[in-house]
């Protein structure tokens, strides 16, 4: 019984399938559009991009960067009609700005800063160490021990 | 005592950062069209599709677009405030029905009351593209000389009309 109701929910459900597909268009323009759109944040879902999210406004965009595409646009020339519309949010990659210096450069700084804090303990530990000449019952130990050690190896 | 006093800092700088970050609001993406002028579009209007609703026929008002759709849940939310605040007759409200089918968006106003003074048809969502729109119900405060002044992302709100939009439009009209 379960097996045929499931045989008749996915024969009732085929249908459906290619109802919303879109008409075919070149290769070409299919893949630049998926590589640009890969570059861009979709601002329904903010965790995906545009090539992957099935939101209508994804699929709205799709299409108009597909029609970009095919009147001849230049890639940048794309991109700049959704960050007029969008904001710079739309890009995964955010342009250098004063407003984005920080996460530009901060993780530069950080490093700097942590590579000065090193050399700086480095120098200190140095200078604490302090030479202590070995008293003469010590010199003679070692060379003593040296010596053994050398008539080991001989 | 310089042991802790480090650490410490580090935890309070960040303790801050992240407080801050709790406050924002990530679905609430700051439109770059604020302070430019507005799109210019004419679509069919939605009562009258043989009718052309020309948004340059607006310049020399201060007006509120709308965008809203049949299906948006939130749009429910903020439908009764806008009826009210078009009764209050302060400041003239248009609409744009984004990617909607026209009896559902005809059906809407004819349940819910209509609050617009004409409303613009955007059944492909492309004026919806140009305002940058991704989220109903948006709603846009426009100027006399068709600039956007504030963009309402997500449903209005007393407060958001109160503090907000009421005393910039009272500020638009002088």
């Amino acid at each position: 019984m379960n097996r045929l109701i499931a045989l008749l929910l996915v024969l009732f459900s085929l249908p459906t399938y290619s109802q919303d597909t879109p008409p075919p268009v070149n290769a070409a323009v299919e893949q630049r559009m998926i590589k640009l759109a890969e570059e861009l944040r979709c601002l329904v879902c903010q965790n995906q991009s545009l090539a992957d999210s099935n939101s209508g406004l994804a699929e709205d965009l799709r299409r108009e960067i597909r029609a970009m595409i095919v009147a001849g646009k230049k890639d940048q020339e794309i991109v700049d009609f959704l960050v007029q519309r969008y904001g710079d949010f739309v890009l995964y990659r955010p342009p250098v700005r004063s407003t984005t210096m920080l996460l530009w450069f901060g993780p530069f700084a950080l490093l700097l800063i942590g590579g000065i804090a090193l050399y700086l303990r480095v120098k200190r530990r140095k200078q604490e160490i302090v030479d202590t000449p070995l008293t003469k019952e010590e010199r003679a130990r070692v060379n003593a021990a040296l010596n053994v050690n050398a008539g080991d190896h001989a | 005592m310089m042991r802790y006093a480090w650490p410490l800092g580090v935890f309070i700088i960040l303790a801050v950062f992240l407080g801050l970050g709790l406050k924002l609001k990530p679905s609430e993406v700051p439109s770059p069209l604020i302070g430019k002028s507005a799109p210019i579009f004419s679509l069919p209007q939605l009562q009258a599709p043989e009718q052309i609703f020309a948004s340059k026929e607006m310049l020399g008002k201060v007006w509120l677009l709308n965008v809203w759709a049949s299906w948006c849940a939130a749009c429910r939310e903020e439908h009764p405030l806008l009826v009210e605040l078009a009764r209050a007759g302060i400041v003239p409200i248009y609409g744009l029905d984004y990617k909607d089918k026209r009896e559902d968006g005809l059906g809407w106003l004819r349940d819910r009351g209509n609050p617009y003074t004409a409303t613009a048809f955007d059944k492909a969502g492309r004026v919806g593209i140009d305002f940058g729109v991704y989220g109903v119900p948006e709603t846009f405060v426009i100027d006399r000389k068709g600039v956007i002044r504030y963009k309402q992302i997500g449903p209005l709100t007393e407060e958001a009309l109160a503090s907000k939009i009421l005393p910039l439009v009272r500020e638009l009209q002088k």
